[in-house]
């Protein structure tokens, strides 16, 4: 048999019928669904009198649009739109006969965190939601991606979605880390090489040793920002701490079912002579703690940068970074470790994970978040807050001056209340930096849930190895 | 779906890269559970100051552009959420084809869902297609999709590249899901080759 990538093999294993032009419908193990992208999909159903094809493998939880804050479980406390859209979920969860975390459930939390924790995502699988981060559930060896409603509707109506094979892209991170280093300086170092551009039309599959040092939370990291890489999907290869992740989740296989699932498990890598259409390398020891100093997720530097001008770049940048910089509010030559921020967003789909917390906790110990700034933790699902609460780490934050939210999307990309004003400036463990991403004028700078500690101590950015 | 066959009109110009679904249809329209009536809100944030008010400079604020039908953008058109409500605010709004040097995956794929057609061309015919944009409401562009064919207002042309299955659907304005359910068969003997291989999915 010819080699074969590890993206090659899960394809193939799920390839239900190919037409003549290379059109393929792929077959979806698990379909993650939210209140935000679905409602017209779900009204498309029943306007053509359709059935869910497998709601066994449908799974439901509201997120985008759910207030963190307490008493939620009364739709009276939600705004108007955000009770509709969880109102619409609640009751298309119940007529298609999916399942289903309400808000209401300690389970509910980010859809990318949930499917993981309660072992719906399991290496090998399909898997796509109607969000772009689905990308997330590829640090298990799973194909995942983001999907728009018209696919939603179709991977509801049919178990499939009409799909045209990726190119199969490498990258590889050697060596190890340096301290103070983690998987978001990696993921965000990536996409500033790249750009966010650099992966579109591919399929990535992360490897090299720092890539295996990562726990799973640190692999769901790196492969969630695939996406703003402009890759169709992030993949990295299964091994023990996979297993170990998986085992005794909810929905994971038991028994012998256990076993003849890691039987396959254990050939989902990438052959050693498989075809690269593109392959990156980058040395773990050249990675800095980074942020983001523009608004594309590209426009990533060391913190121990300064702020670039617009004629350090080339062609359509010029003027994109140009635009940021005065969107920013941002003067080229300064060092960015002397850039004041209003906010801390700690949470989302890309750093709201138990290890995330753990990390911004081991900074904010014993200290206080600077007077004026205001700062949140949003964990990524009721059962990590309730991890953390019992770790004593509620407490640390919350002793820090941190609010410590229920578990949504929430400033990520501030569908609900808590949104940033016009020209507030933000520390964001989240995935995107775009303009009015975080509310309208909002400035927004990505970076690890340790450097976003360390940035609420001081009320700047700051290099979190100078607190370490 | 409506078909596209083929369009000649009015192109906005928007040389910017990196033109993400933010900024075609910011987070607050997405509390909609519908996909009509969008397009007053397209590019809302660049389009409307903080009183709702127009901004004149904006291209699609201009008179010479209000029936803009084509948009002529720069690199990644698209990028960032999975949000089809860009699409169905850019359709709503009267566009019905996005013309740039490269398209963010997903954003690419919804467009083909709601009769848009987007465009990928080199750099140097986007360039030339910019310029034709700028010349406001009196040129027109022509784009002919059976042909895979755009005209500028001069009579210029270039040849893009579409899939042929996408092309098949938008030129007769076909609903995937009701051609992937002829093929229901398939998925059947799939899933049930499935359940012996892989159980425990």
């Amino acid at each position: 048999m010819s080699p074969k990538t590890l993206y090659d093999k899960i394809w193939d294993a799920h390839v239900a019928h190919e037409a003549e032009d290379g059109t393929c419908l792929l077959y979806i193990d698990r379909h993650l669904v939210h209140e935000v992208t679905s409602p017209q999909a779900f009204e498309g159903l029943r306007m053509t009198n359709r059935k869910v094809r497998a709601p066994e493998k449908t799974i439901a939880v509201p997120d985008h649009n759910v207030p963190t804050t307490a008493g939620r479980e009364d739709p009276s406390n939600m705004t108007e739109d955000s009770a509709i859209q969880v109102a619409a979920l609640d009751k298309n969860a119940k007529d298609f006969g999916i399942h289903y975390y309400p808000v209401s459930d300690i389970r509910q939390g980010i859809v990318h965190i949930v499917g993981p924790e309660q072992g719906w995502t399991l290496p090998g699988m399909t898997v796509v939601c109607g969000d772009s981060h689905t990308a997330t559930h590829g640090a298990f060896g799973a194909l995942a991606h983001g999907i728009g409603t018209s696919e939603v509707e179709h991977v509801l109506a049919t178990q499939t979605l009409i799909q045209k094979k990726s190119k199969n892209m490498k990258v590889e991170i050697t060596g190890k880390l340096r301290p103070g280093v983690t998987a978001k300086d990696i993921t965000l170092s990536v996409i500033g090489a790249t750009g966010t551009a650099g992966g579109t039309g591919y399929v990535i599959e992360y490897c090299g040793e720092a890539i295996r040092d990562l726990s799973m939370e640190g692999r769901m990291t790196v492969c969630n920002m695939a996406i703003e890489g402009g890759a169709r999907a992030g993949l990295i290869a299964p091994d023990e701490k996979t297993y170990e992740y998986c085992m005794g989740r909810p929905h994971a296989p038991k028994g012998a079912q256990w076993e003849a699932a890691m039987n396959w498990w254990k050939t989902l890598y990438s052959d050693d002579d498989a075809h690269w259409d593109k392959v990156i390398t980058i040395k773990g020891e050249d990675i800095a703690p980074v942020v983001t100093w523009g608004t594309s997720p590209e426009d990533v530097l060391p913190i121990t940068a300064t702020v670039p001008a617009a004629d350090d770049f080339e062609g359509g940048k010029v003027g994109a970074a140009q635009r940021s910089l005065d969107y920013m509010g941002l003067t080229p030559g300064m060092p960015l470790s002397e850039v004041e921020i209003d906010t801390v967003f700690i949470g989302s789909c890309t750093n709201g994970r138990i290890e995330d917390l753990r990390a911004a906790a081991a900074i904010l110990k014993g200290k206080k978040k600077k007077d004026g700034l205001r700062a949140m933790v949003v964990p990524g699902s009721g059962l990590v807050r309730a991890q953390a609460e019992e770790e004593g780490l509620a407490d640390i934050f919350k002793e820090a001056g941190f609010e410590w939210r229920l578990a949504g999307c929430s400033m990520c990309l501030a569908m609900n209340p808590d949104q940033l004003q016009p020209g507030e400036r933000c520390a964001a463990t989240s995935n995107r930096n775009f303009e009015g991403r975080q509310g309208r004028g909002g400035r927004t700078h990505l970076m690890s849930p340790a450097m976003a500690a360390a940035a609420a101590i001081t009320g700047k950015l700051t290099d979190v190895r100078d607190l370490m | 779906m409506d078909k596209f066959t083929t369009l000649t009109g009015i192109a906005a110009p928007m040389p910017l890269i990196n033109i993400d679904t933010d900024m075609i249809i910011p987070k607050q329209f997405l509390k909609t559970i519908k996909r009509s009536g969008l397009g007053v809100n397209l590019f809302d944030e660049m389009r409307y100051d903080d009183d709702g008010k127009e901004i004149p400079d904006f291209v699609l604020n201009q008179d010479a552009y209000r029936e803009a039908e084509v948009l002529v953008a720069g690199d990644n058109f698209g990028c960032g959420s999975s949000r089809e409500h860009a699409p169905w605010a850019i359709k709503d709004f009267g566009i019905r084809c996005v013309i740039a040097p490269s398209f963010a995956d997903i954003f690419y794929n919804n467009c083909f869902k709601n009769g848009i057609l987007p465009i990928a061309l080199p750099q140097e015919q986007v360039d030339v297609l910019m310029k034709d944009a700028e010349k406001g409401a009196n040129a027109r562009m022509t784009i002919d999709l059976e042909t895979q064919t755009v005209t500028t207002s001069d009579g210029e042309s270039f040849s893009f590249e579409v899939d042929p299955f996408k092309k098949h659907c938008l030129l007769e304005g076909l609903d995937d899901i009701g051609l992937t359910m002829e093929k229901a068969g398939a998925i059947d003997t799939f899933e049930a080759h499935a359940a012996q291989a892989r159980p425990w999915v």
